[in-house]
């Protein structure tokens, strides 16, 4: 392990913006999800910010992210503009996707983005794949892939593990496991709950993380990216956190206790890190205001951008079925 | 069977276009015939239940055969036709059919092949009663070429035989007398050239619906050249049904009724004439259409000889002609003018009538074609 | 490489592999035991020595990994060749080729292709039973967003993939495995041939005959017995399965007015069901006879060779069929 990270208070104030905007963005989300603006599946995030945050702040530009369909922090945290993130979800052609995906599935070539996957583990091969590329083109990159704890009951995972760690491949794999596939508790699914030692089998390195602790997801996020870079092969990286909201919009968690839930609400990762903040004399009062009017103004432009998207015409359905050529 | 005409002596039932128990109404189609002019619709005259089909669909019977009963009437469904007479059929004309077998069992779909509906339609060959040799009988492309390289042949063959046997019954049995007359046709036909200036192609006048309009309504004039010659005296006809002759595409002639001819404005005259023209070509004609004609009208159009001396179709007792329409030179007003003009005939049979009455008739037609407004 | 050339199918799938890997250094080959083995079939023998393991790549069993990674690398750049051993195996990759390769240019709005070519063997014949026989490319060919192509011949197997693998968008490959030892002759090494299209393979006028893949030769066989009783049969090769040359085939129905189509998959839902309702669809007014097919029959392929035979379309049968439509009774 190289040295503990060192952050400054530009960076720690940063961490806490990125983890408070996609929180914010959200909040908006489910409320324009009632009034019936967005539609579909809408998977919120909250109380996983910090995983999201404290891997992305680790990647390089040249690195390839591949997302699960719980992935508007990964994509925020990732730089993707959050208004052509709301156009998406308006299903408006302004959206990154010209709103063929919706929520579920971000794409964006340009910050090397490639789609949120709503296949429970239909991710981990992609990203196996676009390791192999970075390193048979003799590029620097990596492939970072985020996956939930559910992934781990797919037969994907142990393929897709298996030969990232058999061909040496640059593939930082992060487990965001929230303990809920759905409403299955991970230990009614797994034999073996502890799932970072499941990477052990594979003979890959790999470190469990407070994953409501953005410093330390931060910090595991930077050593494990340096191994990769370093060509020590795959690294994992399990992110223990938990989903504060329902799975879904039409979710009646029944699955899990109130309380167990407001148990985990006081240990979510933005309020834990404003106090650790504050109690250590980082936070300015006026730090806060002028972050939440930042991301307030943010995501006023953003509804508004959306709001005066247009619909892609339908005459327009069928492209992209098949492309005429490769995007350069 | 119906008679659908004096020289009919048989025909082939091809289809069943009603069951029993099925209730019927006068006028209704009820079956198709195949006779030597081809299929044929037959006509029912009385209203009534149908209780029993005698006649398998692919049988051919003698005219006057019962081919249906209805419930409760006293009458078979025969369908005797006006001229229809049981008379002993010339020895050559018992030609049989040709053997088909037929498309399909009574009740089931006639099978047609798609592409075999698509291309009769455009030969104008008639699928009715067609045998087809495609795949579960269905009539195919081969069956419908067939039948349309088949029919002028075949069918002009059968028609010629009963021509021979109408014309030869007529030339040995009526005394015939002929009178013409020339008609100025200056007058009709620019008339007829000005309404037609206001009228879309389709529905504009022809000559011959002048030359038919002022027969017909000559004829109210002289009914007694308008009807039928039988057992030894003139029978009236029942109304003014002028039987237009229409000559075939593949051969032969046939002389189908336009029933109350003389009752007809005349854009309607020349619509049902047109109509009446299309399905004598195509094959699509009523048994009415064929059996009930009082007199024939036969027009040689632009083309053609001067005059007609026709022969009379038996029963009836007249036959107009229409030589053909051209520039003639006509005394008028003192001096010797180039008119349009047209020699009208009349063969007419002496048992009948005698030469006054029938110099009357053509001098009538002559005169309604100088008032055309009023046709 | 120039002048006329005779060679087998399946040194036509070599030579057009090996070329690819020799001429773009984008183009990898991978699957299970295509390098040390030499290929399932031997199709890929003597490549892994000459190309190296890197350019040629053994996989683990691992059908969903492997050809997820050649999707991932496809849209970063690569133009990888994935060979799965047999399309029964490549069900095991299912989500990747449907919820994967088919989607992402579309969800992503066009931002990424997959330039992914997928060989796989199909088809029944070697006494394989009911895990390597099927003809599921029917299934596949169901799927928008994929190009799947079936060559029959030699020349197409020798050339085909060159053009999937110009083509932006994901093509699977079906390779009958009847057809890996048939020998045919391709004008030259250099020639090329368009990943669509269907080509006439023999002109005639009575009845259309529309196959693809393995059933091709049985099919000009079936004509050539025909031709002996005076039935002209036109046999049209689809080559593409997906998108469909319906044009070809609506012109050659236009001509004769009856089809039969001849498809190794079962009957139920299936290629050949598409291509009859296409030409009920869009030719109706042609057809002098009902659509026939001659498909497979509907029971997991067995081993018993008598058995295997008897599900399979046959010369007898797709003669039979087409003499009910243009001979009947």
């Amino acid at each position: 392990m190289s040295a503990r990270v060192r952050l400054d208070r530009r960076q720690l104030l940063a961490l806490l913006k990125g983890m408070k905007r996609i929180r914010a963005f959200e909040a908006k989300c489910a409320e324009l999800y009632q009034a019936q603006k967005i539609r579909g599946f809408l998977h919120l995030y909250d109380g996983e910010e910090a995983v999201s945050v404290g891997v992305m702040q680790a990647l390089a530009p040249e690195d390839a992210v591949v997302a699960t369909y719980r992935e508007h922090g990964q994509a925020l945290a990732r730089g993707i503009p959050m208004n052509v993130l709301m156009a998406e979800m308006y299903g408006v052609r302004e959206g990154c996707c010209r709103g063929r995906g919706g929520s579920m599935h971000i794409f964006d070539r340009e910050r090397r983005f490639c789609g949120g996957n709503a296949i429970v583990g239909g991710g981990l091969p992609l990203a196996v794949g676009l390791a192999l590329a970075a390193r048979m083109q003799g590029r620097s990159g990596l492939a970072a892939c985020f996956f939930g704890e559910g992934a781990v009951e797919e037969g994907e995972f142990h393929e897709s593990l298996n030969l990232a760690a058999l061909w040496r491949l640059p593939v930082l794999f992060v487990c965001e496991n929230n303990r809920y596939a759905m409403g299955m508790a991970l230990e009614r699914a797994e034999s073996e709950t502890d799932i970072h030692a499941k990477a052990a089998a594979y003979r890959i390195a790999s470190e469990a993380v407070d994953g409501m602790d953005v410093v330390a997801v931060a910090a595991a996020a930077l050593r494990a990216v340096e191994a990769v870079r370093a060509g020590e092969g795959p690294r994992f990286l399990e992110c223990r956190t938990y989903r504060l909201r329902a799975h879904s919009m039409f979710d009646a968690q029944a699955y899990r206790p109130k309380e167990e839930v407001e148990a985990w609400r006081g240990k979510g990762p933005i309020v834990r890190f404003q106090k650790w903040l504050d109690g250590n004399g980082l936070l300015h009062p006026s730090d806060l205001a002028a972050i939440e009017a930042e991301i307030d103004g943010e995501i006023e432009l953003a509804v508004a951008f959306a709001e005066a998207g247009t619909p892609e015409p339908v005459e327009e359905l069928e492209r992209f079925v098949l492309m005429e050529e490769v995007p350069a | 069977m119906p008679s659908l005409g004096a020289d009919m002596e048989a025909g082939t039932l091809v289809e069943w276009l009603v069951a029993p128990g099925d209730v019927v109404h006068r006028g209704q189609t009820v079956a198709v015939v195949e006779t030597q002019k081809g299929a044929i619709e037959v006509e029912i005259f009385e209203d009534g239940k149908v209780a029993e089909l005698c006649v398998p669909v692919g049988r051919e019977v003698p005219v006057g055969t019962v081919l249906a009963r209805l419930e409760g009437a006293e009458r078979p469904l025969a369908v005797p036709a006006p001229a229809a007479r049981p008379e002993p059929a010339p020895a050559a004309v018992a030609a049989p059919p040709p053997a088909r077998r037929p498309a399909t069992p009574p009740g089931a779909r006639h099978r047609v092949t798609p592409l075999a509906r698509r291309r009769a339609a455009e030969l104008g060959v008639s699928l009715a009663g067609l045998a087809g040799t495609g795949v579960e009988g269905a009539v195919r492309l081969a069956d419908v070429e067939a039948a349309a390289s088949a029919k002028p042949a075949a069918e002009a063959g059968a028609m010629r035989r009963a021509i021979a046997a109408a014309m030869t019954r007529s030339h040995a049995e009526i005394p015939h007398y002929w009178l013409t007359l020339e008609c100025d046709l200056a007058r009709a036909l620019a008339w007829m050239e000005r309404i037609n200036a206001e009228l879309p192609v389709a529905r504009r006048l022809m000559p011959a619906a002048l030359f038919l309009k002022a027969t017909a309504l000559a004829l109210r004039q002289k009914p007694g050249l308008n009807g039928y010659w039988q057992d030894g005296a003139f029978v009236p006809g029942p109304g003014i049904h002028v039987g237009w002759a229409v000559a075939l595409r593949g051969g032969g002639l046939i002389a189908p009724a336009l029933h109350d001819a003389d009752l007809l404005p005349l854009d309607a005259l020349m619509e049902a004439l047109r109509d009446l023209i299309g399905r004598a070509r195509g094959g699509g004609l009523r048994s009415s259409e064929l059996g009930e004609a009082t007199i024939t009208v036969t027009s040689l159009g632009e083309r053609g000889a001067d005059e007609v001396m026709g022969l009379i179709h038996p029963p009836q007792v007249a036959l107009v002609g229409f030589g053909r329409i051209a520039e003639r030179p006509v005394v008028a007003e003192g001096a010797v003018l180039a008119r349009p003009s047209v020699r009208l005939s009349l063969a007419a049979d002496h048992r009948a009538s005698d030469g006054h009455q029938g110099s009357l008739l053509l001098a009538a037609i002559n005169a309604l074609l100088q008032t055309p407004e009023a046709l | 490489m120039s002048g006329p050339q005779r060679l087998t199918y399946r040194e036509a799938c070599r030579q057009a592999m090996r070329e690819a890997i020799l001429d773009d250094p984008r183009v990898f080959l991978m699957g299970e035991d295509v390098a040390r083995y030499g290929g399932c079939y031997a199709v890929t023998k003597g490549l892994a020595e000459e190309l190296g393991e890197e350019r040629v790549r053994d996989t683990p069993l691992s059908e969903s990994a492997f050809v997820g990674a050649g999707i991932g690398a496809a849209m970063d750049g690569m133009r990888p060749i994935v060979e799965i051993m047999t399309v029964n195996f490549s069900l095991l990759a299912l989500d990747q080729l449907v919820n994967n390769a088919a989607t992402i240019p579309h969800m992503s709005g066009g931002q990424f292709a997959v330039p992914l070519v997928v060989r796989m063997a199909t088809g029944a014949g070697r006494q394989l039973a009911a895990q390597h026989s099927h003809s599921l490319e029917g299934w596949y060919a169901h799927v928008p967003g994929l190009k799947i192509v079936a060559p029959a011949t030699v020349e197409d197997a020798r050339f085909m993939l060159k053009a999937a693998l110009a083509d932006p968008n994901p093509v699977l490959i079906f390779e009958h495995v009847m057809l890996y030892n048939m020998e045919g002759t391709i004008p030259d090494g250099t020639a090329s041939v368009r990943l669509e299209g269907a080509k006439v393979r023999r002109e005639g006028g009575d009845v259309s005959l529309v196959t693809y893949g393995g059933s091709l030769f049985k099919t000009l066989d079936a004509a050539e017995a025909l031709a002996a009783e005076n039935i002209a049969a036109e046999v049209i090769d689809l080559r593409s399965l997906r998108p469909l040359d319906m044009a070809t085939v609506l012109a050659s129905v236009a001509k004769t007015h009856r089809l039969v189509v001849v498809d190794e998959g079962w009957r139920s839902g299936s290629l050949s069901a598409e291509i009859a309702a296409r030409v009920a669809e869009e030719a109706f007014f042609e057809l002098d006879a009902p659509p026939a097919r001659v498909c497979s029959r509907e029971v997991p392929v067995p081993y018993a060779a008598h058995l295997e035979q008897a599900c399979l379309p046959q010369p007898d049968a797709i003669a039979a069929a087409a003499r009910a439509l243009v001979r009947p009774s």
